[in-house]
């Protein structure tokens, strides 16, 4: 939409997204090489795997363990698994899972004939799956025609997080009635470090509601009733991170989820998840987000919160041309690139709101296609609320000044309590009145040339070359190493979740890649 | 709420401060002495009319605001109407009477804090921090430890005399005592914001417990927790050395550190 405003060396923006593919590749070649627990479990969701076992361990859990156990990760399940099936004579693989976790089924990895019968067959099954996201997506094309697209830019994104998804529904509808576009639903607190994810509808949660397929479902059917009633298709968000992050962008896919947050290092950084894991997962997730229709949102906001948001701008500028290029490279178009940056500037920095607009217009020019997610301050709301919203305000306003695509709305109560009613009211209508006031001035706002804002964010984007010449230098995973993003520093031979990381053998097969990779 | 007030109260007001005049005995503020105006804002589950607003003067009148002002009343969804009240509270505060916990000991610089430990401890101080539980805000310890600190405070890994091994989001309980021994850490650090259900009591009891299993009373690191939404006086419930509660610095960490660990042991022994 908007461009030129920040007069931008283009020599410069492509040596920026020349090093940021040098940094990934080697990453994409280590991911293309690997695979993990939950890249299994998500083959064997595809493949109708469903349901859990009196404990709550999901059967694509115990399936998998059972093959590993047998015959290890190394060459995928689907063979090990469809061959089993033929040789048991059924037809569910829930039922050969049943009869897997009771211990009454030896897995092999065939070779010759067998070896093809069970690809053959497991392809099939997995086929299905992915005509059923197929289906999915083209149900979402056909609502959204119907019921429209917000009139507004930037999408209104809001939060609810009661931890029952009975409540969660009611809030969510209400908050859909009151002006939000997005829904996103918090996972409870912990989730993400969970190696299965939950089963059926969750009333308890902590901070947060379960990401649970039938939770899923229950608010997708309930907002596609408030989007007729209002004649606006609301979308909804969730999480496709932590340890299970490709069975979540796979039952998102499922049950039509519209947006996935989907970072290529948050996992590592925030929640010490192995990185080599991380990466695996995460690229099968975006494959599976790719064929969904999904817009992935990416979680470049959390870097600022953790380090400085002036000193450390131009981490967010590299996360995002990093997540750029893993999110093209697994078939992602650039309508799916949700880019994440944030609000979150100290206030008492002289200039902080022209700074903000520079980092802003900045992500904006680099990535004109996407649809950037611009998340508002949290690391400076104090507790005083009135402040808060005033914050807040600014916040807004840059995010219409600069064209951002999502903006998730802040709230002045802020690490004071969880949102209630009144702070959501509240919040939504500092939004609207933002908007309302200064919807269109995104037309009339060009930074004077050679100005403060150009100067700033041609500083932001140097900086980010350098920081991406001296990662290529060394690679990604010793950036990482040495706590380079958000200042933490994580090895990729630590970390929760490496025991589920293995090598592909020669015969490794995965129908669900192998169909993916067909259609990008 | 008034948890919140009272430990801001007790933050501006250090012992020996008084009300204006030296008075012990206050009231709120407007813009005279004596006016005891306050604002107070709440959401009643009833549609907005004429009886909602009364409702609202109503609550208002019971919370002690007598005469009660209904500035603002504004209808949110359905069958809820948020109200703005001001009013003259009838309540009187007794500063003699108000409990905190005070700062029992002295700010010392990062420089102070370095020297300390170098001439007296004679070995670097050895710190190790984590959020427990299923608690993934490492926005509190990270505040405490982080080189880059907070409110341009530099946090602990910033002073040279400290050892300072921050283990991050969702660790085990288990898992922190082995890195405690393993480090042979002097003090523990636990970050607790998530307080749903009072999760944040629970971890950190479970925390302490775990401690005194595992170590005899005379080799057990301190223990110190920090959250926004922990009571200060709470150490002897909680089974921990020390609280830290809302805008607590790196430096009144580090001076605790210095005074409970070097200074006020030498004292005793």
């Amino acid at each position: 939409m908007v461009s030129g405003k920040l007069d931008l060396d283009p020599a410069l923006v492509a040596r920026a997204r020349e090093l940021a593919r040098r940094a990934g590749q080697p990453v994409v070649e280590l991911a293309r090489t690997h695979t993990t627990v939950s890249v299994e479990r998500a083959v064997l969701r595809l493949a109708g795997v469903a349901g859990a076992d009196p404990d709550g361990i999901p059967w694509v859990n115990r399936l998998v363990d059972a093959v590993v156990a047998d015959v290890g990760l190394g060459h995928g399940v689907a063979v090990p698994v469809f061959d089993a099936l033929v040789r048991e004579q059924l037809d569910d693989v829930t039922l050969l899972a049943q009869k897997a976790a009771a211990g009454s089924v030896r897995f092999a990895q065939p070779g010759g004939r067998a070896a093809t019968v069970a690809r053959r067959a497991s392809r099939r099954a997995v086929g299905a799956g992915i005509r059923q996201v197929d289906r999915r997506r083209a149900e979402r094309d056909r609502l959204v025609k119907r019921y429209g697209d917000p009139k507004q830019r930037p999408w209104i994104y809001l939060i609810v997080a009661t931890g029952d998804i009975y409540e969660d529904i009611p809030q969510a509808q209400a908050a859909a009635r009151a002006g939000a576009d997005v829904i996103a639903v918090i996972r409870s607190t912990g989730q993400s470090l969970l190696d299965y994810v939950p089963e059926g509808a969750t009333r308890e949660g902590f901070a947060g509601t379960y990401a649970t397929q039938e939770n899923f479902r229950l608010m997708r059917a309930a907002l596609d009733e408030t989007s007729k009633e209002l004649g606006r298709y609301v979308r909804l968000t969730n999480y496709a991170s932590g340890l299970c992050m490709p069975e979540m962008a796979t039952l998102a896919g499922l049950e039509r989820l519209d947006m996935m947050l989907n970072d290529s290092m948050y996992g590592i950084l925030f929640r010490d998840i192995n990185p080599i894991r991380t990466f695996v997962d995460q690229r099968f997730s975006r494959q599976v987000h790719a064929r969904a229709g999904i817009i992935i949102n990416t979680g470049e906001d959390n870097y600022l919160t953790t380090a400085d948001a002036v000193d450390e701008a131009h981490t967010v500028t590299v996360s995002q041309l990093l997540n750029e290029f893993f999110a093209h490279e697994a078939g992602l178009a650039d309508g799916q690139l949700g880019l994440g940056h944030a609000f979150e500037i100290n206030p008492e920095v002289p200039e902080s709101f022209r700074l903000e607009l520079a980092h802003a217009l900045l992500a904006r020019e680099l990535f004109p296609d996407a649809p950037l997610k611009w998340m508002p301050p949290t690391k400076h709301m104090t507790g005083d609320v009135f402040r808060g919203n005033l914050l807040d305000g600014f916040f807004n306003l840059v995010g219409t000044m600069t064209g951002q695509g999502i903006l998730l709305v802040g709230m002045m109560t802020e690490a004071v309590v969880t949102p209630w009613l009144s702070d959501r009211d509240i919040a939504l209508q500092n939004v609207r009145y933002v908007l309302g006031a200064a919807g269109g001035l995104h037309e009339d706002f060009v930074p004077a040339p050679g100005g403060f804002i150009q100067q700033r964010a041609r500083r932001v984007l140097g900086e980010a070359v350098d920081l991406l010449e001296r990662i290529g230098d060394q690679s990604l995973l010793t950036a990482i190493a040495e706590g380079t993003f958000g200042i933490m520093k994580r090895p990729a031979d630590r970390g929760k979740g490496l025991s589920g990381v293995a090598r592909h053998e020669a015969d490794y097969y995965n129908p669900a890649t192998e169909i993916l990779e067909q259609s990008a | 709420m008034s948890e919140r007030t009272e430990r801001s109260e007790g933050r501006e007001r250090r012992p020996g401060q008084h009300g204006p005049g030296g008075k012990t005995v206050v009231r709120p503020y407007g813009d005279t002495t004596g006016d005891g105006m306050v604002q107070v804002s709440f959401t009643l589950p009833v549609s907005h009319d004429k009886r909602a607003e009364g409702a609202a003067v109503q609550l208002a009148n019971k919370m002690g605001i007598d005469p009660a002002m209904l500035v603002h009343a504004k209808p949110m969804s359905d069958g809820f109407t948020f109200f703005v009240v001001y009013g003259r509270v009838n309540h009187l505060v007794d500063l003699a009477a108000v409990q905190v916990v005070e700062r029992d000991y002295p700010l010392l610089s990062a420089k102070e804090v370095n020297a300390v430990v170098k001439r007296r401890l004679r070995r670097k101080l050895s710190v190790v921090g984590a959020c427990i539980g299923t608690d993934a805000h490492t926005v509190g310890i990270d505040a405490i430890l982080n080189v880059k600190g907070i409110a341009g405070e530099k946090g602990l890994e910033y002073y040279r005399e400290l050892k300072v091994s921050n283990l991050g989001a969702q660790v085990s309980v288990p898992e922190l005592v082995e890195a405690a021994r393993r480090e042979r850490a002097d003090a523990v650090l636990v970050s607790q914001v998530v307080t749903q259900r009072d999760a944040h009591l629970h971890n950190t009891r479970e925390m302490s417990a775990a401690f005194r299993e595992a170590m005899p009373a005379g080799r057990r690191p301190l223990l110190i927790v920090g959250g926004p939404r922990f009571d200060e006086t709470m150490t002897a419930e909680l089974g921990v050395d020390r609280i830290f509660g809302r805008g607590t610095t790196p430096g009144e960490v580090a001076s605790y550190l210095v005074h409970a660990l070097v200074t006020s042991r030498e004292a005793r022994g």
